[in-house]
């Protein structure tokens, strides 16, 4: 025997708003409406126009995300699962003799694994986080905690300007300048300790470590500048009463400060991590781009999936199969799903703190 | 300190690296001798093609979003724009040339770049041009409603005005921001020792961030210097850009301030 259950909500139990709240939302509904008949002729030839605007960059995602996925697909049926598990080689292109796999031709030899291109923009943004959090902490909470304003202003001027500076420059600064220097003088004191990973041929200045300070330099603005308004928005509340405690300024900072702003900073090193991901010259002019090869110390040169698209498109032409072209297309594809998901994951998160969410992501 | 110093450090060290090129030969000679004559016209026309197509693109949907939009389609269209920012650089680059200079036949050409470029700063100026709108003080808005102005007619006469400096601050910037560029432009404009016509397809363009990167792999210290000099004119005209956008992000603060009194 069963009992009928009455799935219809119990009409005494079910949260009913206010009389008054209901007659206040059905107005509010009633005067969108009433906003949007109102619209003049005029009105409504300038909102349809505008609206063709509105919709271009949504078409342009989707139009981007279409051609990606159409010039992949000749990769993902050929490549299969093999694509994270082999290394990286364009094959033979010199010689006509193909392979042929799942009815897709490819150059004799050529696999087109994405893995040591993975492990490369996931270890040298990895790097660069490691130096870009804690100085982009450290930084922001000095500024805003131990300055005057007049200087916060000033030093904000510097921050700007660090956002600004374009990935070429970048690149520019770190193959002529900051490479050399930190090659001549902390590298080889480095090198010198014989620690595993640590150790090994220093070179120019060319390589895995100065390719992610260079990269951290690039995100310790992104970085500072979400902390910078995190620690602003402590509640001075809170820092009173820390400071009627008997809490020293530094353990304010520690008790107080730092759990409030924790949840924020982690959001803003995944927007940092976005943009470290998906960085190409710079790391490219640096980081000696050796394709498709692990490093085997933290000074060696190698490749990510940025640098690689941009370094082997001019290669991949060559290939008459046209293998490589959609290859590159099928790396293209996950960079893009791995940094439009931690950018937009950073966003989510940031939303939270600020209102306008910050227009971050890309320089400036 | 350690915020400041890496600022200084890249501008000085960029511009102590090209000393021995600087001088007017740079403006005035191509990249055939010893100057960049026509890399510098060639960047500057893409800055007038991104202002003409992102700038209006982007300004019209930042006034759609932020006047016109209600509810789901505003939510859903701000979302996706969002997604567009967060795209890597090279990518944009990469379908740029497989479509736009492969399949559609336009070969390295001024639009090929400049669409690369807009697509990469459309985002920012479609946010910029909202939050701009939106930071006007509503009261404005309804007055002129109250008044029985049209839509758009209270847009254009009565919140376009204070929202100005705020929205031409965010165009200017999203200028320099793709002053810098280099990653969309490398399969998309191609180079040219040539100065840059207008034409808009097959004619390649030469542009600067391609001279920095070209220069940087040729041996000798006259090319490596080119390069840094290179880059030192591309940061004159973003710290400008930069400079200006500051000027008027704080004229559009004082605007708003004072109205909202």
């Amino acid at each position: 025997m069963s009992v009928a259950v009455d799935r219809r909500p119990d009409p005494a139990s079910a949260p009913r708003l206010p009389g008054r709240a209901r007659r206040l939302v059905r107005a509010h509904r009633a005067r969108r409406r009433a906003r949007l008949s109102e619209l003049t002729r005029p009105d409504r030839v300038v909102r349809g126009v505008l609206l063709v605007a509105a919709i271009i960059p949504t078409f342009a995602l989707a139009f981007l995300a279409y051609q990606m996925l159409k010039y992949a697909y000749p990769a993902i049926v050929f490549n299969g699962w093999h694509v994270f598990t082999t290394k990286f080689s364009l094959g033979n292109q010199y010689s006509t003799a193909v392979q042929v796999r799942h009815g897709y031709k490819a150059p004799k030899g050529a696999v087109y694994g994405i893995l040591p291109l993975l492990f490369g923009t996931l270890i040298s943004s990895l790097i660069a986080l490691f130096f870009a959090v804690p100085i982009s902490v450290a930084g922001a909470i000095l500024l805003v905690e131990r300055l005057p304003v007049r200087v916060q202003g000033f030093l904000g001027i510097f921050l700007e300007l660090l956002a600004g500076i374009p990935s070429v420059i970048f690149g520019l600064w770190g193959i002529y300048t900051f490479g050399p220097f930190l090659s001549r003088t902390v590298y080889r004191w480095i090198a010198d300790l014989h620690i595993p990973w640590l150790r090994g041929p220093t070179g120019a200045g060319e390589g895995l470590l100065t390719a992610s300070l260079v990269l951290a330099v690039m995100i310790i603005p992104i970085i500072a500048s979400i902390t910078r308004e995190l620690v602003r928005s402590v509640p001075p509340l809170a820092k009173e009463g820390a400071v009627a405690l008997g809490l020293t300024p530094s353990e304010t900072v520690r008790f107080v400060v730092i759990p409030y702003i924790k949840t924020g900073v982690i959001a803003a090193s995944i927007l940092g991590w976005a943009r470290a991901l998906g960085e190409t010259i710079a790391v490219l002019i640096i980081s000696g781009d050796l394709l498709g090869a692990y490093p085997h110390s933290i000074f060696d040169p190698f490749s990510t999936i940025a640098t690689t698209i941009a370094s082997e498109l001019d290669s991949a032409l060559t290939d008459s199969t046209g293998m490589a072209v959609h290859a590159l297309a099928e790396f293209g594809l996950v960079l893009l799903v791995v940094t439009l998901l931690t950018n937009l994951g950073g966003r989510l998160l940031t939303r939270r703190f600020s209102a306008a969410g910050l227009p971050v992501g890309r320089g400036v | 300190m350690l915020i400041a110093a890496p600022a200084i450090a890249v501008i000085v060290g960029v511009f102590h690296q090209a000393l021995p090129a600087l001088g007017w030969q740079l403006f005035t000679k191509r990249t055939n001798s010893t100057g960049i004559q026509n890399a510098i016209l060639g960047s500057l026309l893409f800055l007038l093609g991104v202002l003409i197509v992102a700038g209006t693109i982007g300004v019209g949907a930042g006034i759609y979003l932020a006047e016109f939009a209600s509810g789901r389609t505003e939510r859903a269209l701000r979302f996706f724009s969002e997604v567009l920012a967060g795209m890597p650089s090279i990518v944009i680059g990469y379908i740029g040339y497989v479509t736009l200079v492969v399949e559609f036949h336009w070969s390295y050409s001024l639009l090929a770049a400049v669409m690369a470029l807009s697509v990469l700063v459309l985002p920012y100026i479609v946010k910029t041009t909202e939050v701009a709108l939106r930071n006007v003080p509503s009261a404005l808005g309804e007055a002129a409603a109250g008044l029985g102005l049209p839509r758009s007619a209270t847009v254009r006469q009565v919140l376009l005005p204070p929202a100005l400096p705020g929205i031409v601050s965010g165009l200017v910037v999203a200028l320099a921001i793709s002053t810098g560029e280099l990653a969309p432009l490398l399969f998309t404009a191609g180079f040219s020792d040539n100065d840059p016509t207008l034409h808009l397809f097959h004619h390649q363009v030469p542009y600067l961030t391609n001279v920095v990167f070209t220069d940087i792999s040729i041996p000798g210290a006259r090319a490596h210097a080119t390069a840094a000099a290179a880059g030192v004119v591309t940061l004159g005209i973003l710290l400008v850009l930069i400079a200006i956008g500051r000027i008027l992000a704080s004229r559009a603060r004082r605007n708003t301030a004072r109205m909202s009194l």
